[in-house]
């Protein structure tokens, strides 16, 4: 499919894109921003969209790699799946995050589309946004105004929909280390190379047998990302059994609203979504 | 020119038939030298883009093109009352019936579009963008009809397809062994059997989706007018341009370039094509016409889509004594090349390898406003092998037999070849207890019946199931008369041609026009043996009706036993008219001539000459024997007697994750007969294919519709084909029992993995959760499904 006609350019600062946006919106003309292009492309193709300008992000350097701070990671909007999947500090700080990029789609997607974009594009059945969500990260945006911090609970806001204002761009998350955490991102699809059907993504610290913290974040079961918070409360303080931690899990759909789709009703995810919990609760913790 | 024999590298040749020779194709498909339609440029080529109605179901009350007429590079925007006295009516080659009714197919609708994504303009412009940017600018008012679309509901006629019919029914075709003489009456089996199991079963409708989308370009410049296109059927295709559009067939040539794949799907007469053609005569100019992935699911052509209502009945040992089955349909909104006789292909299988003695189909063929349905790989036997197949695992479970004895009990043994049918068909060989001997000891049968046992025990979440399908299929279509007899308008033979160059190499030309099946490395193979040359001398030409001018093309597993007799027939004639040449040369008697290693030898001396020396001979001409034409050419049509019956026993362990309801195969082993293999490594291929084909459709894929008819299942996120770490490692056997329809021996295997998989994944998902109450499951077996069975045997109590 072909696209309608658009304008693109491909500035190599953040100043002058937001210079771009600004002077768009004044004249009154949709813009979009470039990343990867594994969603934006595709949406574009089908004409579900035709922004008058196309702005790339891919000349900006300062978007991209991982770098360590004190307590956490900064992560570049722009650092691509595939780094995520890879880098050593990701590994050894923040594997729920390094687990769960590998899951999403395959190689030549990971190459190219962005750990940013993806958020950004807070598909309720994207892999990234639940396991950021589940660190607690702090997203960091660009805009006319200044640098502006939104935290990953006050992020995303509803089907596709983000705290991302039009004139802003999303420039770095910095997300806080788990360094010694057991992590694991179940993910269930009917073929390997899908979207999530659901999935639940878990952090868990044992110390002594028992649950001393517990994370969970579940993809796919609302129009946003959620917290599990109803399991990650029944876990913490229970031994690191497989009955315990079936209970804890069993309320998993708590508090959800899975969308019913060609994949699976809504009666059906809410149970999916206390079997992954399980299954990613028993990996995370080692069992 | 005679020489004396040198020993040749060709003496100690192996022979080439079985050789497991590497494609000799890849090489230019895997290095991008590829020659695909879209591939095609010409000079002031032009591009077409479709505007395709939103709706199912609606009258055409007015359209405004002035506004896509003036956008930047558009030349032309055609509509249907444009074209409606030049664009004939789509053809449909198989009245099944006498009265059969159909709505008149116009490629671009005029008054009435009857499903969703159907043609109503066509825009031509200078660049496949513009005509693109155009497709929005087109202002079709439409009225809205009320739709039909399910199959059950379509019969009653409560809702009709087309206002133009008075009924959704487009004909009735019934067998009764009774009134056909070939077996008794299903009324006294049914009513007098012990044992009668009576089940409805779905053929969900499944998109062809082959890799290459479909592609065509018209050129009409010059005497002829020539189209590219992405087709199976070139020589059909050519005959149908002519016969719908009025062109005479002498002034059109059709190519079929490389193609990517078809499965069915390309054995079709397009509404594209024909809007192709009528764009490129209006603008005198080239035009071009591909179809994005999502027209190609929306709207080529879908298969299966089939309610199977079925009884089987059976003494209380289990000898099963007949077979009712009743079927609806679902032709879609018209009726495409072949898409009436889809389900009466079907009629003659549904009592597979079984020989019980009575025997009733019936089939309503029924309109319904979604894209037609036409062959989709198997075209009619997968249905009824599946139906078959899971009948047979019903009885076993109601008599409480192992499934495989209940099969024993009832198959033809291999001694009571050749076998007449109780539909009629004459099997002229087959042995299914070796073939299933075989299969046993591959799968460990007794050790995954140990294994279930064990889970089931255990109340293990993954429980294990055990599907078996031992199936066999008619193809290599066809004995003419046969297809005459079931009123198809064409012929079932094929053609060929082999033609020694001067030089030396040989030129094998077959009217079998292949997608990716292999034909010039397998037709090599024949020619390189037959004739004693080497396989890298032999080029292979076919797709191209002004090389290829007579042929049938490539559908139902026929191109080996259909069109590679037509080869090494015409391989004979080609030794037959160089002995008469070499006994000139050489001065000797015919009869005195040896043919072996390519060359002839006089018997008893070193006298000798090749078939490169002949056909140089012939070339020059100065000194041919009386009345020979000076050539090394010949040309044969093959028509076969009878059809070939390839038979295999699959085997499938299936792990159920009852938790989660995924399915998984954990083991699959098929054992095939397939008669004489010409060469292993195309075989695996078509096996491997065809099991992926057939296990997606008892687990993945669906074309889903809404209810204003609009397909949901409308690209590759929602309508799911599995990818290499879906499907299992393949264990693949043969047995070898050749047929005795072809002087080779062999029986075709293009479709039989898609026919044998289907029931064996849905009996082995059954077999791992019948025991939890769970009694049958739609396809595709979906984790949602599963589960939902799963819970529902829960909360009824379940155990039977
Ligand atoms: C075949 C295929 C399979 C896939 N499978 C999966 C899967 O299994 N799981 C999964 O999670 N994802 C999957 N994806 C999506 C993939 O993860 C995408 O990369 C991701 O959704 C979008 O990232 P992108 O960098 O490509 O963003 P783009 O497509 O370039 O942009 C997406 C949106 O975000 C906006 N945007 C991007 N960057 C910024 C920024 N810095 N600031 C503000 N706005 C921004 C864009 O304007 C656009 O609206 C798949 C994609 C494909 C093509």
């Amino acid at each position: 499919m072909i696209p309608s006609a658009f304008d693109y350019a491909a500035p190599s600062t953040v100043e002058e894109v937001l210079a771009m946006l600004a002077a768009a919106e004044s004249a009154g003309d949709e813009v979009k921003l470039l990343a990867g292009g594994q969603s934006l492309l595709p949406v574009m193709k089908l004409r579900m969209a035709d922004p008058a300008l196309v702005i790339d992000l891919g000349k900006i350097s300062e978007l991209v790699g991982v770098s360590e701070q004190e307590d956490t990671l900064l992560i570049g909007a722009m650092t691509p799946h595939h780094e995520i999947a890879t880098n050593a500090l990701l590994a050894k700080h923040l594997p729920l995050l390094h687990k769960a990029a590998a899951t999403v789609a395959d190689p030549q997607v990971r190459h190219r589309g962005t750990f940013g974009g993806a958020l950004v594009h807070a598909d309720p059945a994207g892999d990234m946004p639940a396991p950021v969500l589940a660190t607690g990260a702090t997203f960091i945006l660009a805009g006319p105004r200044g640098e502006r911090r939104v935290e990953a609970s006050d992020f995303f806001q509803g089907y596709f929909t983000t705290a991302v204002a039009d004139d802003e761009i999303l420039t770095h998350i910095q997300v806080p280390k788990f360094t010694g955490w057991g992590a694991h991102y179940e993910k269930f699809t009917r073929v390997a190379q899908q979207w999530s059907i659901v999935a639940v993504a878990a952090m868990v610290k044992i110390e002594d047998g028992t649950f001393t913290r517990a994370r969970l974040g579940l993809t796919n079961m609302a129009s946003t990302p959620l917290r599990a918070t109803a399991v990650e409360q029944a876990l913490v303080g229970s031994n690191a059994t497989l009955e315990s931690i079936t209970a804890a899990c069993s309320l998993a759909a708590e508090g959800t609203e899975p969308a019913s789709d060609l994949n699976g009703d809504s009666t059906y995810r809410k149970h999916l979504s206390t079997v992954l919990a399980k299954r990613a609760v028993l990996a995370a913790a080692g069992l | 020119m005679t020489s004396t024999t040198e020993s040749s590298p060709a003496a100690a040749q192996k022979p080439e038939i079985g050789k497991a020779r590497l494609r000799k194709e890849d090489a230019h498909l895997i290095t991008g030298r590829s020659r695909f339609t879209d591939n095609m440029v010409l000079p002031g080529m032009l591009h077409l883009a479709m505007v395709r109605s939103p709706f199912a179901h609606a009258k055409i009350t007015g359209i405004n093109v002035t506004a896509a007429k003036s956008s930047p590079g558009v030349l032309a925007v055609l509509t249907g009352a444009d074209v409606a006295q030049e664009q004939g009516s789509l053809p449909n080659a198989w009245p099944v019936t006498p009265d059969q009714k159909a709505p008149a197919h116009p490629s671009i609708a005029v008054d009435e579009v009857a499903f969703a994504g159907e043609v109503v303009a066509v825009i031509i412009a200078r660049s496949v963008a513009a005509a693109r940017d155009a497709v929005e600018l087109v202002d079709v008012d439409y009225e809205e009809l009320p739709v039909v679309l399910d199959l059950e509901e379509a019969f009653t006629d409560q809702v009709l397809a087309h206002s133009t019919l008075d009924s959704n029914k487009s004909a009735t075709w019934i067998f009764d062994s009774a009134e056909a003489g070939t077996g008794t009456s299903i009324a006294d089996a049914l009513a007098n059997s012990e044992v009668v199991v009576e089940r409805t079963l779905y053929q969900q409708r499944v998109i062809p989706a082959f890799m290459e989308p479909r592609s065509i370009v018209v050129d009409p410049t010059g005497e002829q007018l020539t189209m590219w296109s992405s087709t199976q059927i070139p020589h059909i295709l050519r005959l149908m341009l002519a016969l719908t559009l009025g062109i005479p067939e002498s002034k059109v040539r059709v190519i079929a370039p490389d193609v990517g794949g078809g499965f069915g799907g390309k054995l079709q007469v397009t509404p594209e094509e024909i809007i192709t053609v009528l764009a490129a005569r209006r603008s005198g100019k080239p035009c071009k016409f591909t179809e994005t992935r999502s027209e190609s699911l929306q709207v080529g052509h879908h298969g299966r889509a089939q309610v199977q209502r079925l009884k089987i009945s059976a003494t209380k040992e289990g000898i099963v004594t007949g077979l009712s089955v009743n079927l609806l349909a679902d032709m879609g909104a018209y009726l495409g090349l072949i898409t009436s006789g889809i389900p009466i292909l079907g009629a003659f299988m549904y009592n597979s390898i079984y020989k019980f003695p009575a025997y009733r189909f019936e089939c309503n063929n029924i309109f319904t406003n979604k894209p037609w349905t036409d062959a989709y790989r198997g075209a009619g036997r997968p249905e009824a092998t599946f139906a078959i197949e899971r009948m047979m695992d019903e009885l076993a479970t109601e008599l409480g037999m192992d499934p495989l004895e209940l099969r024993a009990k009832n198959w033809i043994r291999h001694d009571e070849f050749p076998f007449t049918t109780v539909a009629g068909l004459e099997y002229d060989t087959g042995n299914y207890e070796a073939a299933t001997d075989k299969a046993i000891a591959l799968f460990d049968y007794d050790g995954m019946r140990d294994e279930q046992k064990r889970r089931r025990e255990n109340n293990d979440p993954v429980q294990l199931g055990i599907g078996i399908s031992t199936f066999t299929e008619m193809c290599g279509l066809a004995p003419s008369r046969v297809l005459g007899s079931l009123n198809y308008a064409a012929g079932g033979w094929e053609h060929a041609q082999v033609r020694v160059l001067p030089t030396g190499t040989i030129e094998v030309v077959t009217g079998s026009s292949a997608h990716g099946q292999g034909h010039e490395t397998a037709w090599s193979q024949l020619v390189a043996d037959r004739l004693g040359v080497p396989f890298e001398n032999i080029q292979v030409l076919h797709g191209d009706t002004a090389i290829s001018q007579r042929g049938l093309d490539t559908y139902g597993s026929r191109s080996l036993s259909v069109g590679g007799m037509a080869v090494l027939a015409a391989a004979d004639k080609v030794i037959e008219k160089a002995r008469v040449i070499a006994a000139h040369m050489m001065e000797a008697s015919e009869g005195d001539l040896e043919f072996a290693n390519g060359s002839f030898t006089v018997k008893g001396t070193e006298q000798s000459t090749t078939l490169g020396e002949i056909a140089f001979a012939a070339f020059s001409a100065h000194n041919m024997p009386e009345g020979v034409e000076p050539n090394l050419d010949s040309e044969a049509t093959f028509d076969p007697v009878n059809f070939s019956y390839p038979h295999g026993t699959h085997l499938a362990a299936i792990e159920v994750d009852t938790e989660t309801g995924h399915v998984n195969v954990l083991k699959y082993v098929c054992v095939d007969d397939i008669g004489v293999v010409v060469n292993p490594v195309l075989v695996e291929g078509q096996v491997h294919g065809g099991l992926a084909q057939g296990i997606s459709q008892a687990l993945y894929e669906e074309a889903v519709y809404d209810d204003a008819g609009t397909l949901v299942s409308g690209s590759f996120v929602d309508y799911l084909v599995p990818g290499a770490p879906d499907l299992p490692h393949y264990i693949t056997d043969r047995t070898e029992t050749p047929a005795t329809s072809n002087q080779l021996g062999a029986k075709g295997v293009g479709e039989a993995g898609t026919i044998a998989s289907t029931p064996a994944i849905v009996n082995g998902v059954l077999d791992a959760l019948r025991h939890l109450g769970v009694k049958d499951i739609k396809m595709p077996c979906t984790p949602s499904r599963v589960w939902h069975a799963l819970e529902e045997a829960k909360t009824t109590g379940g155990m039977q």
